[in-house]
């Protein structure tokens, strides 16, 4: 059984990866779909069956399905390779820096279990990834909030030339953003609500939860907007200084990811070197070996619960 | 492509000017790979001009047989068989690493040269990137051959032992791996640094097809090393080359500091006169 990061009676919608990727190589050919030992986890399976001839199992070796993904690229395939973000980023990270984004081949690389989206400990618990991949010039870095964002980013990054690192929600995935105008664009921000007291910078399911906690602000006569913008790389500057123009506003800045070197601080650091003035706080994980557990019960702890962040805001009001 | 095989002593001359030229490349640097260079520079050569199939005027022609320099520090060997068969000019090598911008650098860059398969210098990862496009091949239901060079220290990284096991898995034929096995690595002998032998029975019990050769016998080179275009054939080659690290030069050769190592004007003269002076 694979957890799923859905609230009980929240809309959700299978497999999205696995379902628009097979779906997508119907007309490219070009597309194979790679695997470390997890495509069942990572919902590649659905690809596997749709396609089996374009299926490639690597078993256990990730530095081998990195490389080899890039081998196929350079000769004119669009790899998708899928494993866990801890894997990827701290055991292939050499791999995916030379061998892939030197030459920036077209290799997409989907990791499920980003930031606290399982309770199974460190071993499991992609924290870091976000830090890690935005130091790697070129590679578009991706952290979808639902599976609307996750079934138009998957068809960007086939479409995107040069190699991508996307986040992955994986079985049954919260379906959010259909309720909003606008879509997902590499590199491009979207401003979902406006509000006049607070504005949350936010990405991947920390918007899910800001676009909830804004709602439970609106009770209080708290107004709060939210600006998504699922590219962590390259940030959307554009619309990032518009949400910081406002005067008097709170700028919150919220992702799924340990506060070191992530979303957060990049926006941050943007804002601070444009001259901001604003007064600015950030949501995000600890930097520290996250405990084990039911995720409801970690997310609340490690402050990204829904609860958390109506709490945080208020006191930061 | 109208390029004729080289005969056996032409090939030695030209292994001779491989040489030459890294030398002179290195002296140009002030210093450079002398050791690695010279106890791959027969192989490279074989390969070259003898067996691959390439296009000066067509680097990136999908149908030439692909070479990966995994041990990319050896770079200079394999811009010396470039420039002789004609992918850039022979004026690159007195600008060998001299200036920022130079075009030749201590390891294979494809963003700067022509003809040069995949960047590499980081140890352990060619065997991966070279399976990664014989599946490609195989896939395209090409007839062009992947070889990739290792050295025996390299062999100590564990992802060459993971490409080992998925070559054998996907019935890689036209997949060939060489190692350049001088028995010396940065800190000393392979065997005391970490032991990687019996390498033929790894390989073998990998799945392998495997064979030893005198890595400095140009005419076994030249057998060992010949391509193998039945697309039948499912079984990944694994030549084990017996070298000598810094081959060709008296004062260089079976000498660890010559790995790498800063050259004087008299050492340099001395590399030319040995090197020229051969038969």
């Amino acid at each position: 059984m694979i957890a799923s990061i859905a609230a009980e009676g929240q809309r959700v919608t299978p497999a999205p990866f696995g379902h628009t990727l097979a779906k997508l190589a119907q007309t490219r050919p070009d597309i194979v779909g790679m695997t470390a030992d997890l495509g069942k986890y990572t919902d590649l399976h659905i690809f596997a069956q749709a396609h089996p001839d374009r299926f490639y199992q690597m078993g256990m070796a990730e530095q081998l399905l990195m490389a080899a993904a890039a081998g196929m690229a350079r000769e004119g395939f669009t790899p998708f390779v899928t494993t866990y973000a801890v894997f990827a980023a701290r055991r292939a990270y050499d791999f995916i820096y030379m061998a892939i984004a030197e030459d920036r081949l077209n290799v997409k690389i989907a990791c499920a279990l980003p930031g606290l989206t399982t309770g199974y400990g460190p071993s499991h618990q992609g924290t870091d990834d976000l830090a890690i991949f935005r130091s790697i010039p070129g590679l578009v870095v991706i952290d979808p909030c639902d599976a609307v964002d996750i079934e138009q980013a998957t068809v960007a990054a086939a479409d995107h030339d040069g190699p991508v690192y996307m986040r992955l929600l994986r079985g049954q995935v919260p379906r959010v953003l259909d309720e909003y105008a606008g879509r997902f664009d590499i590199g491009k921000g979207r401003l979902l609500r406006d509000g006049a007291d607070v504005i949350f910078v936010s990405t991947g399911i920390l918007t899910m939860r800001v676009l909830e906690a804004a709602q439970a602000l609106a009770g209080d006569r708290i107004d709060a907007g939210v600006l998504h913008l699922a590219t962590v790389k390259p940030l959307d500057m554009d619309a990032i200084t518009a949400a910081l123009a406002r005067p008097g506003r709170l700028v919150v800045v919220a992702e799924n990811h340990a506060v070191t070197g992530g979303f957060g601080e990049a926006v941050l650091a943007r804002a601070a070197l444009a001259g901001t003035h604003a007064r600015m706080r950030q949501i995000a994980l600890p930097d520290a070996f996250l405990d084990a557990g039911a995720l409801p019960t970690l997310h609340d702890r490690y402050g990204i619960s829904t609860r958390a962040i109506v709490d945080k805001v208020k006191a930061w009001l | 492509m109208t390029f004729a095989p080289l005969t056996e002593s032409a090939l030695s001359d030209m292994a001779r000017q491989n040489r030459i030229d890294t030398a002179r490349m290195f002296m140009a640097a002030g210093n450079g790979h002398f050791g690695s260079c010279y106890s791959c520079a027969d192989i490279v050569t074989v390969l070259y001009f003898s067996l691959m199939r390439v296009d000066p005027q067509n680097p990136d022609w999908p149908d030439r047989d692909r070479f990966l320099l995994s041990k990319g520090h050896a770079a200079p060997t394999l811009y010396s068989a470039l420039i002789r068969r004609g992918f850039f000019p022979e004026d690159w090598i007195g600008d060998y690493e001299t200036r920022v911008g130079s075009r030749l650098m201590t390891h294979p860059s494809r963003r700067y040269q022509p003809g040069v398969d995949a960047s590499l210098g980081a140890l352990g990862h060619g065997l991966s990137i070279g399976l990664g496009m014989a599946l490609a091949g195989q896939r395209d239901a090409k007839d062009y051959v992947t070889y990739v060079l290792m050295g025996d220290g390299e062999v100590n990284e564990g992802s060459v032992w993971e490409a080992a096991m998925a070559a054998a898995k996907f019935g890689l034929g036209n997949l060939v791996g060489i190692i350049d096995s001088n028995g010396l690595c940065v800190d000393g002998r392979v065997a005391d640094i970490m032991p990687v032998g019996p390498l033929e029975d790894k390989w073998r019990a990998f799945g392998w097809q495997v064979s030893r050769v005198d890595g400095h016998d140009l005419a076994a080179l030249q057998s060992a090393l010949a391509p193998q275009r039945d697309r039948r054939l499912t079984q990944p080659r694994m030549i084990i080359a017996d070298t000598v690290k810094g081959k060709g030069v008296s004062f260089m050769e079976n000498v660890r500091s010559w790995h790498s190592d800063a050259i004087t004007p008299a050492q340099f003269a001395q590399v030319l006169f040995e090197l020229e002076a051969a038969p």
